[in-house]
């Protein structure tokens, strides 16, 4: 198959690919650890006889490779737990079992996850409104003074951490002026008036970080197309300076910002969680940091399958767009 | 980057690269940029800094490490007594909540792991980047594949994610600033990875590297001779612009509670409880993300101003070295240029 139908296979299998291959290498090098694993996974708390049921359990007398393809199975077809006493069935995906928190991590995850969407879509909405406006007004406005602070201002973004920002406008805004209550989830089901009132500072603190990346690559990227033959064209016509702006020049500038956004879903994933805890966000980056204090090796290994199956689906589909964007890709 | 093939032009001859000459040029091209300039200087008095941390609070009086009970009133769940967070003559910025133990030695010491544990990490990043850059350009059909496939996946890894769950599994026994750092040098390797292949690729290309193949050097001589020279402009860029973020990465794990712990001292674990004592004693909070912020802010426009010094193109904007008023300034730019590298 050839064209954009087989471009867009070929992504969709380098996809399965890549996946397939981050799960072995995490499976490998989470399972395949020095030390006993079987104590790791069940928690410093555990029995002998505990211990030696999550072994049976995690099967780890196989040899490795069927270890992993005992994972894999309970990934696509689920898998049943002996609990000691009953038996309990982890349906297809099955990520294994806590055995800290006596729950599925498949359920964790499941729990946790509208927290984390809610965070960074709502602050990638933000980020790219804020990120491509900047960029576009500081090309528009080249030379001018208000160039010169919007750049300032984005430098200073892309330098500092965020949850350094994220706690500056906790204590202003929260604490000082107390303008906003101190952010605490609500479902978006339950309210979405205060769901949203309740993330405005979380989708903040990440967008106005991530926001200075983009406002940068925008800057370029427009000023690039507006040197271009096609522009100057427009302008001989006479067409208004905010149209040429605003309209066609953006088109041509906004390829290698898409292509960004998918790259930053990994940096923004990571955002989150820093965003999640100092706000105290019950999602999957809060729960991730806590897996990882306690040493909850099945959560972990399970969070980093979850967020790398998001960031590669991100990159797939953002390279779809982009071929969308410019047919060139395709032939490449 | 043009220094450095034309320095290694002629095969054979033992010629240290980048030259003097090469080093001269960036610095000329480094030092006209005025807010690259300012950036430097921070950086070297960051430095400074960092490395004279033992000297500063022994001047002080103090070490980061001594609590300091009676400095703090435990009656208020912990707040430094005396006015602003107990600034005097003893205490320069006054001490930690809870512990009492002095602000300065461990903001001091703080840049000591900031900075230690970015530029190490940048060293493993770049010494891993560039063996699987340039074994995979260089290498047959099949490890390319190989190693291409696995840096796609390296670098599609989420960072922050992948090392919070390595810094899970092992055992808390290991010395918490070199775990830091090897954690993010293993993980963030890809990219330079990329940039090195694609430019040992084009260099592969090149009639030199070509005469040197016909000449009968084997592989790892060509590598190192011929190709190694000419990546140096790229690796130095991308490697400027690593070490920002390598510090805020250790400064998020370390805030996360899971990268450099107690009691070592570190910005991001500093700011971990900032937020309950800001009232008490703000410098708690503003000291150690100032510090973070002025780090990295300087460590990235030193990062642009060192990518506009080595890219031909943006450094033919500079106008260096045209005209007679430049000439001057340029035998200026080597005099001091020759102060700094002494």
């Amino acid at each position: 198959m050839s064209g954009f139908g087989g471009f867009v296979l070929r992504r969709a299998l380098g996809m399965v690919v890549t996946l397939l291959a981050i799960s072995v290498i995490v499976y490998v090098v989470f399972y395949a650890t020095p030390g006993n694993v079987a104590q790791i996974t069940c928690g410093p708390r555990c029995s002998p006889e505990q211990v030696h049921q999550v072994a049976e359990q995690l099967k780890l007398g196989d040899p490795l490779y069927l270890r992993y393809w005992h994972f894999l199975e309970g990934l696509f077809v689920g898998q049943d737990y002996s609990t000691g006493t009953s038996v309990a069935h982890c349906s297809a995906p099955c990520l294994g079992l806590s055995y800290q928190s006596d729950q599925q991590v498949m359920d964790i995850i499941l729990t946790k996850l509208p927290v984390s969407l809610s965070l960074v879509l709502g602050a990638m909405v933000l980020w790219l409104l804020l990120g491509i406006g900047t960029g576009v007004l500081s090309a528009w406005r080249r030379g001018r003074i208000s160039e010169r602070l919007l750049t300032a201002l984005t430098l200073a973004g892309t330098a500092t951490p965020v949850f350094v920002i994220g706690l500056v406008l906790m204590i202003v805004v929260c604490g000082e002026l107390q303008l906003l209550p101190f952010p605490q989830y609500v479902n978006f089901g339950d309210d979405p008036e205060q769901w949203a009132w309740n993330l405005l500072l979380p989708w903040l603190s990440l967008a106005l970080i991530e926001a200075a990346a983009f406002a940068r690559l925008t800057r370029a990227s427009m000023l690039e197309t507006l040197a271009e033959d096609h522009i100057r064209t427009f302008r001989a016509y006479g067409v208004g300076e905010r149209s040429i702006v605003g309209r066609h020049a953006l088109r041509g500038a906004l390829a290698p910002v898409i292509a960004l956004n998918a790259n930053n879903v990994g940096s923004a994933v990571g955002g989150a969680v820093l965003t999640e805890t100092l706000f105290g966000l019950p999602g999957i980056g809060q729960e991730l940091v806590h897996a990882v204090k306690v040493v909850d090796l099945p959560v972990v290994v399970g969070m980093v399958l979850v967020v790398g199956f998001f960031v590669v689906i991100a990159n797939a589909v953002a390279d779809v767009l982009y071929a969308v964007a410019d047919r060139r890709v395709v032939l490449a | 980057m043009s220094e450095a093939l034309v320095a290694s032009q002629a095969p054979g001859t033992d010629t240290p690269v980048p030259g003097a000459s090469g080093a001269r040029q960036f610095w000329r091209r480094l030092r006209v940029q005025r807010a690259a300039l300012v950036a430097a200087v921070v950086v070297a008095l960051l430095v400074l800094v960092a490395l004279a941390a033992p000297l500063l609070t022994a001047l002080e009086g103090q070490d980061p490490t001594t609590y300091h009970p009676s400095l703090i009133d435990s009656a208020r769940g912990g707040v430094p007594i005396g006015s602003f967070g107990g600034i005097g003559a003893d205490h320069w910025l006054g001490v930690e909540p809870q512990t009492g133990r002095d602000l300065f030695a461990r903001l001091v010491y703080g840049a000591r792991v900031s900075l230690g544990v970015a530029l190490a990490a940048t060293v493993v990043q770049v010494a891993i980047g560039v063996a699987v850059g340039v074994a995979s350009a260089l290498g047959s059909r099949w490890v390319d594949q190989l190693l291409s496939r696995t840096t796609d996946i390296i670098v599609a890894m989420p960072l922050m994610i992948m090392s919070l769950a390595l810094l899970a599994i092992v055992p808390s026994s290991f010395p918490r600033p070199v775990l830091v750092t090897l954690v993010i040098g293993l993980i963030a390797w890809g990219n330079i990875a990329k940039i090195v292949r694609a430019q040992t690729l084009t260099l592969k290309g090149l009639d030199y590297v070509s005469a040197a193949r016909l000449s009968g050097w084997n592989t790892w001589r060509i590598a190192r001779r011929e190709l190694l020279p000419g990546l140096a402009a790229p690796v130095i860029t991308y490697a400027a612009l690593l070490v920002p973020m390598n510090i805020s990465v250790e400064a998020a794990l370390s805030f996360l509670g899971v990268g450099v712990k107690p009691p070592t001292p570190s910005w991001g674990q500093m700011l971990t409880s900032a937020d309950v004592w800001y009232q008490a004693a703000p410098q708690y909070l503003l000291l150690p993300a100032g510090a973070l912020f002025v780090t990295v802010l300087a460590l990235t426009v030193l990062g642009d101003g060192v990518r506009t010094a080595l890219d031909p193109r943006a450094a033919s904007r500079l106008r260096v070295g045209t005209g007679r008023k430049s000439e001057s300034e340029s035998e200026n730019g080597t005099g001091t240029g020759k102060e700094e590298t002494a």
